[in-house]
């Protein structure tokens, strides 16, 4: 650090974006010789879609300290929108990439918003009782989502909370969101270049807000919200900041999911509570508010299920197994004391420090 | 009528997520930490009922014996090896993570052992429905039970904490562990404690849950654990009474929602019902109010 | 400092588990050479191996004829964790018990069947995952997915490779329109909703219908939509239709009361006999009794264990499968299911048990061989598949449009004494 006189985060930014670039090449080197398998071809977007996700919580949960259990609602409000733009304009517009464009700003302007309105009443709650109203929120999102139906004919669009016969449809119409069975066919646009611009993008947005004078609000309110409030800091100006930039990278991410399968659909599987754990998963074992931490949990967590297939009915046991133990591992303060005790010290001594 | 009729579902209803949120409560209120494997426990309590009586033929009170025994147990062992190892963890968010991770793991233990076919719980409880105008306003057995054992809980839990010495002691710890730690309490042993409780009472509601909804799962417990959690915040939680406030109410909107409003949008009633509480109070019907030290 | 020595072994992990999966897939995906999986590289072998091992150990394939490359390897897919694993461990258990009769009588025009099931916990992109997994595996043939939702997702995916798919119990049209390669054994949601509307209305069964529904569920809320609208021309009423979601379904009494305050005379449960168990017994304490009537789902009611068939007395079901059924193909089909596995097969290992049937009329009948590619055999099977005629468990007759769909009659059934007899 000493002899380059980088800045103070420059050294860090490098690693991150350097290891991202890194994997990319040598996925695109894999993917053009043919030395890649199906599955993980086809677990490259997804991929990005969870490093999003982490990324994105990881700015709520690490950077403004507050605990979010709804991030998935704001991911399948991004998917809906998005795949709902390119079906409805898949005749109108017929190039991929502007449609793809437009679908992305769409999805993440509107998880944006969700997560602005609903950010502004509760953001006062404090602690669990946050988490739970989040909690809330999602499950919402997903039971509206469910019963929602759009439809599509020569007098324009037709909404209903009932079913798809009260949309009245002309015969020439579509139903778009057909309730439970949501999206299907929306056009596969997701491609991993794709993602790997998005995930630079989110980490620009995120990183660039953490180490700008906003983020340092952010972080005051998160380390002391009394002394934050008592230096004049708007609280809910920046709690509402961080807290909609977050809702709108997971709509990014959202819409990266929805372009990548053929149905989708808002099952307790993929948009509940479960999901919004799974990411929270991303982002503490990655190390709160550690943003590389938690991309790598994203990474590791997401493949881990698949390479443990060969264990069949055992594979989802083993995985929590795996998941308490890496666990206690990483945060048990015995294990972190013995593991520093016993580990060669001096390898990376000359690294700088890591927040 | 049928209002009366929906009223009484929704207190038996309410009643079952009552039970559930006392044990959920207990946990919190002293341990503080959201135990999200709770469900589970009650799905392993269903099962060792299950177990005894519908396949070994063990009389029924001796599968209840059984599975108090077994989630106690479970309890007590979760605890030390998956939650007391990041008691002093830097964040308290890593105990949730394994919690999810202890959850998974039953889950699936019950799975790998039982199957996923559902099984039919033969209910436990033999006394005889009420019925009351020619018939029309029926009130299970079940219910009868379930809120009879509510009270019975609520009360012994309350003695419990209030006036016996390990219950004092739980309180101590609740308040601030290193101060209860110098005050000679064993923090270990207190919260081992609490989890024991916490899950004999799991061990009850499972039995009680799958009586009045007689279908299961290695499933079986999750959902049902997640809306006692949300009764338990309902009624503001870490509070006895609130737990039991919060399951009934809980159980009345949401019977009373999918009867007024919308079958399907049932839960979404119940979680706006939720948010609008805690706007109003931000910490629950009866929850206490907390206070920030600078 | 710590957390960077941290981040440093979560990143050699990473790098290494997707270094293994990378290297597991060597060999060209829509290639079928068979059994130079295990020669993907060193580091990978292992995976694989256990991999190619496991699927052949814990489904009990034997995969004999594969070392002169002449055996078909056939994939299936479906959850066996997870909140449905109940279906997906019926599909995996039916088709391995087809998969092994064949091979036992001597395969299927000489050749041998590999066979290698894969979990998709119900979620569209684990589905999508497990395919891919399969595809690696060298799959040829698929018999999936078992859920409508994760069938949709991966019909897509498997008509883009021109791969054979033949779904057991996706029921959705979504499945088949568009993919001329998706066949289905089961009915469409729309065919079931219409004729069980129809049955209802030719035969007086009632006059004034309940409806309960799963909306958040595609086969319930699919019966349901042309339940509804195949109704309005028929001799009935709608008197009540009330759903319940994935989240909310251990208690009915709201939808129940309902029914019962609207007079309705008979319940229509487009669902799955998990929760229509838990509507019987609800709707018997609160002293409720109509006439029930369901669609295939409703099938494995009474082998809940421990379940209280009295309850299930006059509940009527159009199913194409029924496990009490007399016939000796479904005798001898349910004897060694229970032999095998300990458990009374539903519709799902009936209809599984039949698509690894159909396969191998198919496969006859096109003359496809294990060394034609994967698109190749896709085309052949396709050009067979509307020519064939198959008697299965789950319909005598059965033949196929070119465009998927399955045709032949559901039979009514009622539940008499604890079992199912026939509706004349």
């Amino acid at each position: 650090m000493k002899k380059l006189k980088l800045g103070k985060y420059a050294k860090d930014n490098i690693i991150t974006y350097g290891m991202i670039i890194l994997v990319y090449i040598v996925m695109q080197i894999l993917i053009g010789t043919g030395n890649i398998s199906s599955l993980m071809q086809g677990l490259l977007v997804p991929l990005c879609v969870y490093v999003i996700l982490a990324v994105s919580l990881n700015l709520t949960v690490g950077i403004l300290g507050e605990l979010s259990l709804g991030h998935a609602g704001f991911m399948c409000v991004g998917a809906f929108v998005g795949a709902f733009f390119s079906k409805c304009t898949q005749d109108v517009i017929t190039a991929d990439l502007p449609r793809f464009i437009l679908a992305i700003l769409l999805g993440a302007l509107s998880a944006g918003v969700v997560g602005f309105l609903i950010g502004m009443p509760i953001l006062r709650l404090r602690g669990d009782y946050l988490a739970i109203v989040t909690l809330a929120f999602g499950e919402i999102i997903k039971n509206i989502i469910n019963v929602l139906y759009i439809g599509k004919d020569s007098r324009g669009l037709h909404f209903s909370l009932k079913d798809s016969l009260s949309l009245g449809l002309e015969e020439d119409g579509m139903v778009i969101i057909n309730g439970a069975q949501g999206i299907t066919g929306t056009p596969k646009n997701a491609t991993f270049t794709i993602g790997i611009v998005l995930i630079v993008i989110t980490l620009i947005i995120v990183l660039n807000l953490i180490r700008s004078r906003d983020g340092r609000a952010i972080m005051s309110i998160r380390d002391n919200l009394i002394a934050a409030e008592s230096i004049g800091i708007n609280i809910t100006k920046y709690k509402l900041m961080a807290f909609s930039v977050s809702a709108a990278l997971a709509g990014i991410a959202g819409v990266l999911y929805s372009h990548n399968l053929n149905s989708l659909m808002a099952t307790p599987k993929n948009f509940g509570y479960n999901m919004s754990i799974m990411i929270l998963v991303f982002v503490v074992l990655g190390g709160i508010g550690n943003i590389r931490g938690s991309m790598i949990a994203a990474v590791v967590l997401t493949l881990l299920p698949e390479l443990l297939r060969g264990l069949s009915d055992y594979r989802m046991l083993i995985y929590s197994v795996i998941l308490i133990v890496m666990m206690l591992f990483n945060w048990s303060p015995r294990l972190i004391y013995l593991r520093e005790k016993y580990s060669p010290k001096r390898l990376f001594k000359k690294t700088r420090e890591v927040r | 009528m049928s209002f009366i009729s929906y009223l009484i579902n929704g207190i038996s209803l309410g009643s079952v997520y009552a039970i559930i949120a006392l044990g959920y409560t207990m946990v919190y209120g002293i341990a503080k930490m959201l135990n999200f494997a709770h469900g589970d426990v009650i799905m392993v309590g269903g099962f060792a009922v299950f177990f005894a009586v519908s396949m070994q033929g063990l009389p029924t009170i001796v599968g209840i014996l059984l599975a108090v025994i077994l989630c106690t147990l479970l309890g007590i062992t979760i605890e030390y090896i998956a939650y007391r190892p990041l008691r002093q963890a830097a964040s308290s968010l890593a105990v949730l993570i394994t919690a999810i991770g202890v959850s998974y793991f039953l889950q699936n233990v019950a799975l790998i052992i039982f199957g996923a076919n559902t099984k039919a719980f033969t209910s436990v409880v033999t006394i005889p429905a009420l019925k009351l105008a020619d018939g029309q306003i029926i009130i299970s057995g079940e219910t009868i039970v379930t809120i009879i054992s509510c009270i019975i809980i609520m009360t012994g839990l309350s003695l419990f904490i209030n006036k016996t010495k390990a219950g004092q002691a739980m309180l101590a710890v609740s308040e601030d562990k290193g101060a209860a730690q110098l005050m000679g309490i064993n923090v270990n042993r207190t919260i081992s404690l609490t989890f024991a409780i916490g899950s004999a009472l799991a061990a009850i509601a499972g039995m009680l849950l799958c009586s009045a909804y007689p279908s299961l799962t290695p499933y079986t417990g999750s959902m049902p654990g997640i809306k006692a959690f949300v009764a338990a915040v309902f009624g503001g939680i870490g509070s006895i009474p609130g737990a039991l406030l919060g399951g009934i109410v809980l159980g009345v909107i949401e019977i009373l929602g999918k009867a007024y409003i919308s079958s399907q949008m049932a839960d979404a009633i119940v979680f706006m019902v939720l948010i609008v509480v805690l706007l109003v109070k931000p910490t629950g019907i009866l929850g206490k109010k907390i206070q920030e030290k600078v | 400092m710590r957390k960077f020595k941290k981040e440093i072994s979560l990143f050699l992990v990473a790098a290494m588990t997707m270094l293994m999966l990378a290297g597991c897939g060597g060999n060209d995906a829509s290639s079928n050479s068979g059994a130079d999986n295990a020669a993907a590289g060193t580091e990978t072998t292992d995976d694989s191996a256990a991999n190619a091992d496991n699927a052949s150990s814990d489904n009990g394939s034997e995969s004999a004829g594969a070392a002169e490359g002449g055996a078909f390897k056939i994939g299936a897919i479906g959850p066996i964790t997870g909140s449905a694993s109940v279906y997906g461990l019926a599909v995996q258990n039916g088709a391995d018990l087809a998969v092994k009769e064949i091979n036992a009588a001597g395969g299927i025009a000489g050749f041998q069947i590999e066979y290698n099931f894969q979990d998709d916990e119900c979620d569209n992109e684990k589905s999508v995952n497990a395919y891919n997994t399969l595809k690696d595996w060298g799959m040829q043939m698929l018999v999936g997915t078992t859920t409508s939702g994760c069938c949709i997702a991966v019909a897509a995916e498997s008509a883009n490779d021109n791969l054979f798919q033949l779904t057991p119990s996706g029921s959705s049209v979504d499945i088949i329109s568009g993919n001329d390669n998706v066949f289905q054994v089961c009915f469409t949601d729309p065919n079931q909703g219409v004729g069980a509307a129809e049955y209802i209305g030719s035969n007086k069964v009632a006059e004034k219908v309940a409806v309960i529904y799963d909306s958040s569920d595609v086969y319930s809320s699919g019966i349901y939509e042309k339940f509804v609208q195949e109704a309005a021309n028929q001799p009935f009423e709608i008197v009540s239709s009330e759903a319940f979601t994935a989240d909310n379904k251990t208690d009915f009494s709201v939808q129940i009361q309902k029914a019962k305050d609207a007079g309705a005379d008979l319940v229509f449960l487009p669902i799955y006999y998990t929760e229509a168990s838990l509507i019987l017994t609800q709707a018997n304490s609160m002293g409720y009794e109509p006439k029930f009537f369901g669609c295939d789902g409703l099938d494995g009611i009474l082998n809940v264990k421990n379940f209280d068939v009295s309850l299930a007395e006059g509940v009527m079901l159009l199913t194409p499968f029924a496990a009490d059924a007399e016939d000796e193909a479904t005798k001898s089909f349910v004897t060694a299911y229970k032999e095998a596995y300990g458990d009374t097969p539903n519709q799902f290992a009936a209809d599984a048990y039949d698509a690894v049937y159909i396969m191998k009329a198919a496969i006859e009948k096109s003359g496809a061989t294990p060394s034609d590619s994967v698109s190749d055999i896709c085309e052949k099977m396709k050009g067979a598949m509307p020519e064939i005629t198959v008697d299965g468990l789950t319909g005598a007759a059965m033949s196929w449009d070119s465009d998927g769909a399955v045709n032949k009659s559901p039979k009514a059934m009622e539940i008499v004494n604890g079992n199912y007899s026939l509706i004349q």
